[in-house]
């Protein structure tokens, strides 16, 4: 079908798909008047059941925790794809060689080292910071995962891809990645030896508004922020690695 | 005025489609992709949305205070989840498509394997 055709065929397809969407939306409850039963009653109940202020942490490390294991394999999946479409170009070749044919990539400018030695300290923090107190204000594992990724992603920017190699060596980021979602499911199967449903919330609710509020609710946060920040990292690597030393050989 | 959330949201969906539809570029189509799915959380959001409603998160705020749906935040905090993860598959297949057929033009592309 010729360039033209298609633009043709889509301008009528995309006409009626528009009608039918903005048919279906104008009878949505009008906007800011919105009832959702599920969600005023968490609204209500939440803080008095699990202790924890926020919320949204609240349904998607307990209420819907289920929902985040699957997400959180989804991710998992994601990796792995990425990790066997990229890497296997470099079966053959060690960390040295990648090390070895990696490009002269050291910057000299020091308002950049300034900024390379400033910034991924504090963006680290306040990921730690977005992690630990996801379940009392605004945050959570996934927030508080990928900045922690980011900070460390700042030192490429700033000093280059060896320094940023050996930050983040990739069999700890395959080690991270995968006991933070194992971590995530024995918590599940945790509920289920103290005589709980799967990913039950299985210890006490805590203090409310502190940091030991939410039971088991903290510790699922925290096997999400390691097993993100892994997962956005072995991202990042398998990308950078595969730039820095590009593959010539097409693929069978 | 009360739809215009909604609209918004069918707005970045079709824009998002047509660029799709005419990308002649596999790493500007991802970036296409990602402008369908905001169009979700525009939705999501939008429809979680109270009047006057504070953010649903009662930390110094009495449980009880009108405050938006927190279902569809922890949506689209999933939803962002799932964008990231398919961004990154597509730009891993866009670097082995270029790999093999030395471009990103999916014309091209198809007319390369006939």
């Amino acid at each position: 079908m010729s360039r033209r055709a298609r633009i043709t065929v889509f301008a009528f397809a995309a006409a009626g798909l528009a009608a039918l969407l903005v048919a279906s939306v104008v009878d949505l409850p009008a906007f800011g008047h919105y009832q959702g039963a599920y969600g005023n009653q968490l609204n209500r109940e939440a803080v008095a059941e699990r202790h924890t202020t926020n919320v949204v942490t609240a349904v998607v490390f307990d209420y819907r925790g289920f929902d985040t294991l699957g997400e959180e394999f989804i991710l998992f999946a994601s990796v792995v794809g990425v990790t066997l479409l990229l890497r296997r170009h470099k079966d053959s070749e060690d960390e040295e060689s990648v090390l070895r044919k990696a490009p002269d990539d050291h910057t000299r400018s020091d308002a950049v080292h300034v900024g390379g030695l400033l910034v991924p300290p504090a963006l680290f923090l306040l990921g730690l910071w977005l992690v630990a107190f996801g379940l009392v204000t605004p945050g959570g594992g996934f927030q508080g995962g990928v900045l922690l990724a980011g900070s460390l992603f700042v030192v490429f920017l700033a000093a280059g891809f060896r320094p940023y190699h050996h930050l983040t060596p990739t069999p700890w980021l395959d080690f991270a990645e995968g006991m933070g979602a194992a971590a995530y499911t024995l918590l599940g199967v945790g509920a289920l030896l103290a005589g709980a449903s799967f990913l039950h919330n299985f210890m006490g609710p805590g203090l409310r508004g502190t940091l030991e509020s939410g039971g088991s609710l903290p510790l699922l946060n925290w096997a999400t922020a390691v097993a993100v920040t892994a997962a956005m990292l072995l991202l990042f690597s398998e990308f950078l690695e595969s730039y820095v030393v590009p593959s010539t050989r097409p693929l069978r | 005025m009360s739809y215009l959330p909604y609209i918004v949201a069918v707005w970045l969906f079709l824009v998002g489609l047509y660029g799709i539809a005419t990308s002649r570029n596999l790493i500007h189509l991802a970036v296409c992709l990602t402008v369908m799915q905001s169009s979700t959380y525009v939705l999501l959001l939008a429809i979680g949305y109270k009047h006057r409603g504070t953010a649903p998160i009662f930390y110094g705020v009495p449980v009880g205070s009108r405050a938006v749906d927190p279902v569809v935040q922890a949506l689209t905090l999933t939803d962002i989840v799932v964008s990231v993860t398919v961004v990154g598959l597509i730009l891993a297949l866009a670097l082995d498509v270029h790999r093999r057929a030395k471009t990103l033009d999916p014309d091209e592309i198809a007319a390369l394997e006939g």
